[in-house]
């Protein structure tokens, strides 16, 4: 039946064909697919991990730690901030960003950065994840708030 | 007492699911005897039961029974009335109930109405029906009962998250559900004609509302939670790749592909097996979606339940059905006959080329999807986002948008090139002369100028199949046809257009002081502190002239919610026909000045218009399948009529 585009044996494992072929299609896109996860994912990187080993500058990663108190500044045009995201072992990272800051950024607070790394070691943020209220927490930060309670008390009591 | 009332109903929906489990399942042997008699019945009661308890619920969250847990922790009595109700199915109990609910009112519709199949393959449908129901209700019954009480009355409630109190949201979860279900019961009818060995295109025929119905549910959902994430979040982004975005764009992916299968199984009975094994994949989707949204797996404002027991309940009934469904498909499907032969010109060959390319664009969401979780599991945390989803997602969307321009234009079974070869070169040289305009005229990613010339090229190609025709006599499922691949084309050129053409501007500025994006001149009026009735804000008062028109006041607010307590950004969007200026107010600075985000985005709005005009064109497409199905059950009863009038005289 289909005389004028292939032969008999066509016709006869045309089924077995179709399998292959969307097979083929198939396992084609799993590969492309591996291939592009492996090389476009964002890695998730801690302040000490970048001091350890820094990704390649301008390569997209996430970045996590806590707003260092006291270095929240504003940049002249008004709408670019600096801070410094540190962590438990306290390395530090500093960061830029230009935009409207989340509802609960605050200093002493946990922060999910996405950016790149740029050459001269700061991190320039296209976009921050902040908390969102009690109930949504970027997963990342979630083991960083355990350790609010502390910072709070420190940031109360005099420092000793 | 309401609360138990529900509770009740809802226990013996469950055992009336075990009932039409064990009497479909019993029945196979004997599908006139007495236990067969049993299974539409108490289908149509469990599906009034479960209604029932549902109803409950709603009328506890809207007189605020404060001795409810779940209405204590999700409702606060000065809620609006339409978020009091909202807050039913706005958490995972309520959202729980209301999936079981709407899955059993559809078994008891199709025991009620569905007589075109042999007995034994409606009777196997409903024990699938009821099987996937049992899970459902043993996971509300035993580990998330929404009827739960408080020891003590609660004083106050805590209120709904304040993200989630907007009109489109509240609407948004039932939509995607509906969707979610349809497609559990097309996969009931899968196995049913699969246990039964009845895949043909009688069942194809049966099975295609539920399928058409479950997607245009999915593409409203879809729909309405991009713009929902779009004007609500305050981001101006409409699409993040987000897990949650995913695992609803997977579904509708998998409805897509079953969609046409089941087309082509019902008008040329080929595809036999394939549409078969898109109906577990469509289901699979649908419970992989609910699985990634509600075990708190992923953390998003979706996921309610980050109790690892309930994580373990869906993982447990995702592998049961999953797991369960492949099984029976590869015991099964060597059962199942070669369907009819085509060629690869032909109207199948290119609905089976663009199934391929839907699957293997699932496939890749799916991967994406998945991988960081695989990845978390070593210890390795990371994240998958556009830079993944977008280039290798368009190798094989691209291909298939051409394909679908032309795809229409094919007849059945065997075609030949010759035939069709001028509107072929007509489409595909306006796609080379739009992509070869954008490209002189600036310089854009490749991604957005390709896709700009596949959606003029879908559009034009959308139309052809009515050329030569009598517009008056096209069936109605062809117009929706035509619509919705329209709409595709519509959507595309929206994103493709906001990607390349959109503007940013982020600005300081003082009271009085203005600024510019793209055609638009903005001046900052005003900021005034405003109130509402379960928040207060910051305003910011703008007035935007577009090209030296005149102006337009907008009104960005900073919102304050007090229950819960929680900050969220208002946008405020201008819409004009060519675009959407959306403006966003920030915090003060230091010196007074103001943060204000704004963008200009030129064609944004037709992303939604295209996807209400493929929800369309699929409306149009159920009306007239379901006009036909009517026409075409009259002309039977009236022949037998006829018959025994004939006989008796």
């Amino acid at each position: 039946m289909t005389d004028n585009n292939g032969g008999t044996l066509k016709a006869k494992h045309q089924r077995l064909i179709l399998i292959l072929i969307a097979l083929v299609a198939l396992i084609g896109a799993g590969l492309l697919a591996a291939w592009a996860l492996r090389s476009q994912a964002s890695y998730f990187y801690l302040p000490a991990d970048i001091a350890a080993a820094p990704p390649a500058v301008g390569q997209a990663v996430r970045l996590g730690g806590m707003v260092q108190q006291g270095s929240l500044k504003t940049l002249k045009d008004g709408v670019t901030v600096t801070f410094i995201v540190t962590d438990k072992d306290s390395a530090t990272v500093p960061v830029r960003f230009s935009g409207i800051l989340p509802d609960l950024f605050v200093e002493g607070s946990g922060v999910v950065a996405e950016g790149k790394l740029g050459a001269d070691g700061t991190f320039v943020a296209d976009n921050l994840l902040a908390k969102h209220d009690e109930n949504y927490v970027p997963r990342e930060l979630k083991d960083m708030d355990q350790h609010k309670p502390d910072e709070t008390l420190t940031g109360m009591e005099p420092v000793t | 007492m309401i609360a138990e009332l529900g509770l009740a109903a809802l226990w013996i929906a469950a055992a009336l699911a075990v009932l039409q489990l064990i009497g479909g399942a019993l029945a196979q042997r004997d599908p006139g005897g007495e236990l067969a008699k049993l299974v539409r019945p108490a289908a149509i009661v469990q599906g009034l039961l479960a209604a029932f308890a549902f109803l409950m619920l709603l009328y506890l969250f809207a007189v605020t029974d404060l001795s409810v847990k779940l209405v204590a922790t999700n409702s606060h009595s000065a809620k609006p009335m339409v978020f009091k109700l909202a807050g039913a199915w706005g958490n995972h109990e309520g959202s729980m109930l209301l999936w079981v609910t709407v899955m059993s009112m559809a078994g008891a519709l199709i025991a009620l109405v569905e007589r075109r199949l042999p007995e034994r393959t409606i009777l196997a449908t409903l024990a699938a029906q009821a099987f996937v129901g049992i899970g459902f209700y043993a996971f509300i019954l035993l580990s998330s009962n929404p009827f739960e009480r408080l020891p003590q009355p609660a004083l106050e409630g805590n209120g709904l998250n304040p993200l989630l109190q907007d009109i489109g949201l509240a609407f948004h979860p039932p939509t995607l559900y509906f969707g979610y279900v349809g497609l559990s019961v097309a996969f009931s009818f899968a196995v049913g004609a699969l246990l039964t060995r009845q895949v043909n295109p009688d069942f194809a025929r049966v099975m295609r509302p539920w399928v058409l119905g479950a997607w245009i549910f999915l593409t409203l959902g879809i729909t309405a939670g991009s713009y929902w994430a779009y004007y609500e979040l305050g981001w101006g982004g409409w699409w993040f790749w987000d897990p949650v975005e995913n695992a609803s764009l997977m579904p509708w992916l998998a409805a897509t592909a079953l969609l046409h299968s089941v087309s082509v199984l019902a008008a040329r009975d080929a595809l036999r097996a394939w549409t078969i094994m898109l109906g577990v994949v469509a289901f699979s989707m649908s419970m992989l979606g609910t699985f990634l949204v509600r075990s708190g797996i992923l953390t998003s404002v979706h996921a309610f339940a980050v109790d690892p027991e309930r994580g373990t309940f869906i993982l447990v009934l995702l592998a049961l059905y999953i797991g369960g469904a492949l099984l029976l498909f590869a015991l099964r499907a060597g059962t199942v006959a070669e369907g009819e032969r085509f060629s690869v010109t032909s109207r199948e060959g290119a609905l089976v080329f663009n199934n391929v390319m839907l699957s293997a664009i699932l496939g890749i969401v799916l991967l994406g999807t998945l991988y960081p979780l695989l990845t978390e599991a070593f210890d390795v945390r990371v994240s998958v986002g556009p830079p993944y989803f977008n280039p290798v997602g368009a190798i094989f969307a691209i291909p298939m948008l051409m394909v679908m321009a032309i795809g229409p234009l094919m007849r059945w079974r065997n075609d030949r090139f010759d035939r069709i070869k001028l509107p072929v070169w007509i489409v595909f040289a306006i796609m080379a002369a739009v992509f070869l305009l954008v490209l002189v005229l600036g310089s854009y990613g490749w991604l957005p100028i390709l896709g700009l010339a596949a959606s003029i090229g879908l559009a034009v190609g959308s139309f052809l199949p009515l050329r030569g025709r009598n517009l008056l006599r096209v069936p109605t499922a062809t117009w929706g046809m035509v619509i919705a691949h329209f709409g595709i084309a519509v959507a595309l050129f929206g994103m493709a257009s906001e990607s390349a053409f959109s503007e940013e501007h982020l600005a300081a500025v003082d009271v009085g002081e203005s600024t510019k994006v793209g055609p638009w001149t903005i001046v900052l009026d005003d900021v005034a502190p405003v109130a509402g009735p379960n928040w207060t804000a910051i305003e910011g008062r703008l007035s935007a002239q577009y090209d030296g028109g005149t102006a337009i006041e907008l009104r960005p607010q900073s919102r304050n919610f007090w229950a819960p307590p929680q900050e969220t950004t208002e946008s405020e969007l201008a819409t004009r026909w060519n675009g959407q200026l959306y403006a966003v107010i920030g915090n003060q600075s230091g010196d007074g000045r103001w943060q204000l985000r704004l963008w200009w985005k030129p064609f944004v709005t037709f992303i939604w218009y295209g996807g209400v005009l493929v929800a369309l064109g699929g409306l149009l497409a159920l009306i007239g399948r379901l006009r036909t199905d009517l026409k075409r059950r009259f002309a039977k009863a009236r022949s037998i009529e006829r018959r025994s009038s004939g006989e008796a005289e």
